[in-house]
C-alpha cells in the first residue's frame, strides 16, 4: 500500500505531501504519524502542503484530526506552504482550521516550532 | 447556448473521487478558467463526488463545456440513487464546524460555485448539478 | 413565414463566387474592411456564405435561435468577439451582415425577372434572414466588448493597487476607493501571491483612502485576514479613521483579533517591532 514518507529532522517529523490523496491514504498518514510521534516521542510536526494545489474538507480535517492528536501527545503540530487559491478556497468553504499553526515554509515552520518547544 | 462538449464518469470507489478532481481540473482549463475559480471548482468537484460516493451509494458525475456568446461555462451534475436527502436544512450544514458530521456541507461548496441546483428527495435520489463560468 | 424559395437557394449556389465578390465589394464601401486583411476578410466572407446555404437548405426559417442555426450563430459569434478584440465598432461588425442585402437583392432581381410576386415575397424572406442574422452578431459584438471592458477594468485595478515591499518581509497594500466585491477579491488574490512570492511574513493593508466600511467591506477583509494567516503570515489594517471604528462598533463586526492602527506609520512600527528589527538614529 502506497504511504506519504515521515522524515525525521531531530525532534521533529517532516511529513511533504506531494500526491492527490484519495481518502484512505489520509487516514493513513493520519495513523501512522500518530504512531512515529509516540515511537519517537516527536516534539514537533511540519505539515508541507506547498505542493498541494487543492484542500478540500476531507484533507482539512485530517490536518485538524493530526494537530489536535499531536497535541495530546506533547507535540506541535506546524502546517506550511499552503498556496493562495488553496488559502482563498477554504476560507470561502468556511473551513479555517482553528488551533493550527501555519507559517510560510518549511525553514519559517523549523524555527517556530524551536522556539515554541524552547518556550516549553 | 451551446454544449461544446459532454462526458460522464462512474464514482464508486475512493479513487473515482480523485479521478473526478482530475477530470474537473482538465476541463477547467481547458475552459480558460483562472486559477482561483479552477481551484475553487475542483474542490467543491471534490466535496460533491465524494458524498455521491458515501451518501448516496456510489453514482455518476457528468460534465458539459458550454459555450454562450463570448463566455465559457463548465457544468457538472452528481446524480445517484441513493437514499435521498431526508433533510436538506441539515444538508446544507457546515458538517465540520458542527462537530457531529452529520451536515454534508453543501453550503461550502455552493459557496464555491456560481450555480447551484439540488433535486433530492427521500427515496429518489439526488442530483447536484454546479455550474462556473469564465 | 414562408422559408426561401428552391429556386433562390440554387441561384445563390450557381453564383456563390459572384456573391462572395459583389459582397466584399459592397462592404469596403460601407468602410467595414478597414484594418482587416484582405485574405481573412474573404475567408470570413466564403465561410459565412457556405453556411448560410448549408442552413437554407435544411430548411431553417428566419429563426436564428433554432437549432439548425447553431453552426452560423457560433460563426458569428467568434467573428464579433475578434472584431471587438481588434477594435472595430459595432457599425462595422454589423455591417459586414447587413451589407449582404445589395448583393442578395441584386441576384434576386436577376432571378425572379419574370415574376415580381416571387420577386416580392423572396426579397422580404432575404431581409428578415439578414436582419436576424445582423441582430445577432450585434447582440454577442455586444457582449464581447462588455468582456473586454471588464477585463481592462480589472488590469486597471491591479495596476491602481498596487502591493508596495516597505522592509524585507513587510507588505503593504493601500486601497483607495471603494471597495466592492469583484475589486476585493482581484486585489487580495494579487496581495496573496505576493505574500507567497517575496515570503513576507507581515501584510499591511492601509484603508486610509477607503470612505466608508460597512459589513460586506468588513467581510471582505476579514476574509483576507484569514486566508493570510492560513498561509502562514500576518495582517495588520492601518488607516482606521475614528468614523470607520465607530461603524465597525456599532455593526458589531468581530475583528477577531486582527491589530489595527490608525495609521500606516504605526502599522509598520508593528512590523518591525514583530520582525525584531530596531531602527536607531545615529548621533
Amino acid at each position: 500500500m502506497e504511504r506519504i514518507p515521515i522524515l525525521k529532522m531531530g525532534d521533529f517529523l517532516l511529513v511533504t505531501i506531494q500526491v492527490d490523496m484519495h481518502d484512505q491514504l489520509a487516514l493513513t498518514l493520519q495513523d501512522d504519524l500518530s504512531e512515529r510521534i509516540n515511537k519517537t516521542s516527536a516534539r514537533g510536526v511540519l505539515i508541507d502542503i506547498s505542493a498541494l494545489d487543492m484542500v478540500d474538507s476531507f484533507i482539512g480535517r485530517m490536518i485538524g484530526t493530526i494537530s489536535g492528536l499531536s497535541k495530546i501527545m506533547d507535540a506541535e503540530t506546524v502546517l506550511v506552504g499552503m498556496q493562495p487559491a488553496v488559502a482563498i478556497t477554504l476560507v470561502e468553504l468556511g473551513l479555517t482550521l482553528p488551533g493550527v499553526s501555519t507559517a510560510l515554509n518549511v525553514e519559517r515552520g523549523m524555527k517556530l516550532l524551536q522556539e515554541r518547544v524552547r518556550e516549553q | 447556448m451551446n454544449v461544446r462538449s459532454s462526458g460522464t464518469q462512474a464514482i464508486n470507489i475512493e479513487q473515482d473521487v480523485v479521478l473526478a478532481r482530475q477530470t474537473a481540473r482538465k476541463l477547467a482549463t481547458e475552459c480558460g478558467m483562472r486559477l482561483i475559480d479552477l481551484t475553487k471548482m475542483v474542490t467543491a468537484v471534490s466535496e460533491l463526488a465524494r458524498n455521491t460516493m458515501v451518501y448516496g451509494g456510489g453514482g455518476d458525475m457528468d460534465w458539459q463545456i458550454l459555450d454562450e456568446n463570448s463566455r465559457v461555462g463548465l457544468r457538472l451534475t452528481f446524480r445517484d440513487d441513493g437514499p435521498g436527502i431526508p433533510d436538506i436544512k441539515l444538508a446544507m450544514t457546515d458538517g465540520w464546524t458542527s462537530g457531529s458530521g452529520l451536515g454534508l456541507g453543501l453550503t461550502g461548496a455552493k459557496r464555491l460555485v456560481e450555480e447551484f441546483e439540488l433535486d433530492t428527495a427521500p427515496g429518489k435520489g439526488t442530483r447536484i448539478t454546479i455550474t462556473r463560468w469564465t | 413565414m414562408a422559408a426561401l424559395h428552391i429556386g433562390t437557394l440554387d441561384a445563390m449556389k450557381s453564383n456563390q463566387t459572384q456573391l462572395v465578390g459583389d459582397w466584399m465589394t459592397s462592404q469596403e464601401a460601407t468602410g467595414a474592411t478597414r484594418n482587416l486583411k484582405e485574405h481573412d476578410l474573404k475567408q470570413q466572407t466564403s465561410e459565412f456564405l457556405q453556411l448560410l446555404i448549408a442552413g437554407l437548405e435544411n430548411g431553417n426559417g428566419p429563426n436564428v435561435n433554432a437549432p439548425g442555426w447553431d453552426d452560423i450563430r457560433q460563426f458569428l459569434e467568434k467573428l464579433s468577439h475578434s472584431r471587438a478584440l481588434s477594435g472595430q465598432d459595432s457599425h462595422q461588425t454589423a455591417s459586414f451582415i447587413f451589407s449582404l442585402k445589395g448583393p442578395m437583392f441584386g441576384l434576386l432581381q436577376r432571378h425572379y425577372e419574370a415574376n415580381p410576386a416571387m420577386l416580392a415575397e423572396q426579397l422580404w424572406e432575404v431581409s428578415e434572414l439578414v436582419d436576424a442574422l445582423g441582430m445577432h452578431t450585434i447582440r454577442t459584438f455586444q457582449k464581447s466588448r462588455e468582456a473586454v471592458i471588464k477585463r481592462q477594468q480589472e488590469e486597471l485595478l491591479e495596476l491602481s493597487t498596487p502591493v508596495v515591499k516597505l522592509w524585507d518581509g513587510v507588505l503593504a497594500l493601500p486601497m483607495i476607493g471603494t471597495l466592492d466585491s469583484q475589486r476585493t477579491q482581484v486585489v487580495m488574490e494579487s496581495l496573496l501571491q505576493r505574500i507567497v512570492d517575496t515570503g513576507s511574513e507581515i501584510a499591511i493593508i492601509d484603508i486610509t483612502g477607503v470612505p466608508t466600511v460597512d459589513t460586506l467591506v468588513a467581510q471582505h477583509l476579514l476574509k483576507t485576514v484569514t486566508a493570510i494567516r492560513l498561509m502562514g503570515a500576518d495582517c495588520i489594517i492601518s488607516g482606521v479613521r475614528p468614523q470607520i471604528a465607530q461603524t465597525i462598533v456599532h455593526l458589531g463586526l468581530d475583528l477577531q483579533g486582527v491589530v489595527t492602527k490608525a495609521n500606516l506609520a504605526d502599522a509598520l512600527k508593528l512590523a518591525l517591532t514583530r520582525l525584531g528589527i530596531t531602527v536607531s538614529k545615529s548621533v
